[in-house]
């Protein structure tokens, strides 16, 4: 009996109990629609890391002051930063940060705690961060806290609008300077809004933003940034003994922190992992289920059509012209179950995508991945009920009621 | 001599076993020549069924030998004897046994779907069209089952068995669920069969139905009791 036969025979007994059949997909839907919105989610997490791991800057160090460490005498300071990039052989740059939220006014606009960034004139190098216009300032400019400023993106457009920011005058606090450049744009990464941000000389933040009970030359951030990937064990190495030296302290107890990308990167997969993992158990019990009502629903049918199967194979139906037949239905139904899940599952991670703050993006490999799922799972739970179905004695199947 | 149709010896058929066990056929035997109408009668348990669901490969025996055809098919498989079915056999039931979703047409098609010759669709519905028209149903191709009376349900039936040409068609009771009029018409078709060389046997309770056939065998107690043709009969008297 030809396959196209077959089909249409299978496919006439699908169309017999229509809603039955669809809800006898329910489960498949699910399944497949929870394995593409998994592989989506994969997806997206890759790629927020990738543009993360740019953001930051590549083969890069963070180090962070720890506070309250037994013995620590001093926190971290401005010639940390120097000493690092002194001694320290494979760091290629060096660049210090210290923070402060003051008040800008630009043009006839004031913008309310906005964030201050005094970092080094290394700073667009060592994170890899382009200038969009103008230019940053010089180690001089830095080191003789000369009155410049550099605009994030974002405020640039809040202040001066079209016209270009170069040269112009801002007021931060109390303090008036001279708009050098702009950053490039660079949107929210990691919760982080680059272009709402300020950047300055650090001994302006030093001199006049930090009061100087705290300590002048404070710094929150020293960012180093390693030759290469291989080097960057052997760098934080060198760092640790280098600053557990100038803060006397136990480099196996330091009073600071140095967090490489993987690490950061490392906190955000692990709750990406997690909702993947759950996703992941979901399509499998899904799928298990979806195949065990598949199976309830193939074996209420060979009943029901127990007296038909006896004609068939009066009529010269082979076991296997059966089994095909039954084994056919089970892969349609599952198949159909399939293509709605695949649809659901498209439609679930763009939404997801729109609505949450996990990035989806869907894997085009996955639509077939979950068709020959929901398809195996069809053939694995209809083989029970298609043999069964086969094996029915003709005599007994033509008795039956 | 030719070698008849239907060939059987000692043929044993056996429900159970140990105490319980039904001797449902009892070492019968007896030849069936092509083109032969035999009628097979007898009181209800005689076994009739039993033999016919044996000589439409439906069922092995349990013992003795089965040739159709000159092809021994007591040791067939299943897969073996579905294809003898579909070649050498065609059943009329007493249910009729049509699809209730398929039309007449359809219905009539079945058996082309099981067979080993590979038709187009539109020769094997002009085929199945010529088989309703045959049986006077030119006019109700596309009519479902429930649409059409018992006895055009039957004259389906009966172009299905005709359907691949075999040359043995098997009746168990083809008029117990019809009424005098319809069966009337059946049998008249059979007859027709019969003149156009087609081999039939036809299980019925029906002394006058039995009479139209050329041969009447008769069973008691899963054994042939009498078996030969013309109207004075064992059966047939012990009826009426
Ligand atoms: N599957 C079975 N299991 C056990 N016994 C059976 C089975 N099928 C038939 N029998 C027994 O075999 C015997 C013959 O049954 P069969 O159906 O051949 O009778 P029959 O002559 O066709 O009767 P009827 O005229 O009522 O149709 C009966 O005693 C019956 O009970
Ligand atoms: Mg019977």
């Amino acid at each position: 009996m030809s396959i196209t036969q077959t089909l249409q025979i299978a496919w006439e007994g699908l169309m017999l109990n229509r809603v039955r059949s669809f809800l006898t997909t329910l489960g498949i839907i699910i399944g497949v629609a929870s394995v593409i919105m998994m592989l989506a989610i994969s997806a997206g997490a890759e790629a927020a890391i990738a543009e993360q791991i740019n953001s930051l800057g590549a083969n890069l160090l963070i180090v962070s002051p720890i506070r309250g460490v037994p013995g620590a005498s001093r926190t971290m300071v401005y010639e940390d930063a120097e000493a690092i990039a002194e001694t320290v052989s494979s760091a290629t740059s060096v660049s210090a940060e210290q923070n402060a939220s003051q008040t800008v006014k630009g043009g006839s606009t004031t913008l309310e705690a906005i964030s201050i960034l005094g970092v080094t004139d290394s700073f667009p190098g060592v994170r890899d961060y382009a200038i969009g216009e103008g230019r940053f300032f010089t180690t001089e400019e830095n080191d003789r806290g000369v009155k410049v400023a550099v605009l994030g993106y974002g405020i640039a457009q809040d202040l001066f609008g079209e016209e270009s920011p170069i040269g112009q005058q801002i007021t931060i606090g109390s303090t008036r300077l001279t708009v050098i450049g702009v950053m490039a744009q660079k949107g929210i990464v990691a919760d982080v809004d680059y272009d709402g941000r300020v950047y300055v000389p650090i001994e302006i933040v030093f001199q006049k933003f930090m009061p100087t009970a705290i300590g002048g030359d404070r710094v929150r951030t020293i960012y180093v940034k390693a030759e290469s990937p291989e080097v960057i064990e052997s760098t934080i190495s060198q760092v640790t003994t280098v600053l557990a030296e100038r803060h006397d302290v136990d480099p196996a107890q330091p009073d600071f922190t140095i967090q490489t990308q993987q690490d950061i990167i490392s906190t955000q997969q692990a709750t990406t992992e997690a909702f993947r993992d759950l996703l992941g158990w979901v399509a499998g019990v899904s799928l298990v289920v979806g195949g065990i009502g598949i199976m309830n629903i193939m074996l209420v049918s060979v009943t029901e059509r127990t007296r038909e199967i006896g004609l068939r194979q009066a009529l010269g139906a082979r076991p296997r012209d059966v089994q095909l037949q039954f084994l056919l239905e089970a892969l349609i139904l599952s198949l159909a179950g399939g293509l709605v899940g695949v649809l659901a599952g498209v439609g679930g991670s763009t939404l997801f995508g729109a609505l949450g703050e996990m990035r989806t993006e869907i894997v085009p490999l996955s639509i077939p991945l979950a068709f020959t799922a929901a398809g195996s799972v069809g053939i694995f739970f209809g083989y029970y009920p298609a043999t069964k179905a086969a094996q029915l004695d003709p005599i007994v199947a033509l008795r039956h009621e | 001599m030719e070698t008849p149709l239907i060939e059987i010896t000692d043929l044993q058929k056996v429900y159970g076993v140990g105490d319980i066990a039904v001797y449902a056929l009892r070492k019968v035997s007896l030849n069936i020549r092509s083109g032969e109408f035999a009628a097979v009668m007898g009181p209800s348990g005689s076994g009739k069924s039993t033999l016919m669901n044996i000589l439409g490969c439906l069922d092995r025996p349990t013992d003795g030998t089965y040739r159709l055809d000159g092809e021994d098919v007591s040791h067939m498989n299943r897969a073996e004897l579905a294809g003898v079915r579909n070649r050498k056999i065609g059943f009329i039931f007493q249910s009729f046994n049509l699809l209730p979703r398929l039309s007449a047409l359809k219905n009539v098609m079945l058996p082309m779907l099981y067979s080993d010759v590979i038709m187009p669709l539109e020769e094997r519905e002009i085929l199945a069209a010529e088989a309703l028209e045959r049986v006077g149903l030119g006019r109700r191709l596309h009519h479902r089952p429930n649409e059409l009376s018992g006895g055009q349900q039957q004259r389906v039936a009966i172009a299905r068995a005709l359907i691949n040409r075999p040359p043995l068609i098997l009746a168990d009771e083809p008029t117990g669920n019809l009424d005098t009029h319809s069966s009337a018409e059946i049998m008249s078709l059979l007859a027709d069969l019969h003149t156009q060389g087609v081999t039939i046997a036809m299980v019925t309770h029906d002394p006058e139905r039995a009479a139209q056939a050329e041969r009447v065998i008769c069973m008691r107690d899963g054994q042939v009791v009498s078996d030969g043709r013309g109207d004075r009969h064992e059966c047939l008297e012990r009826r009426s």
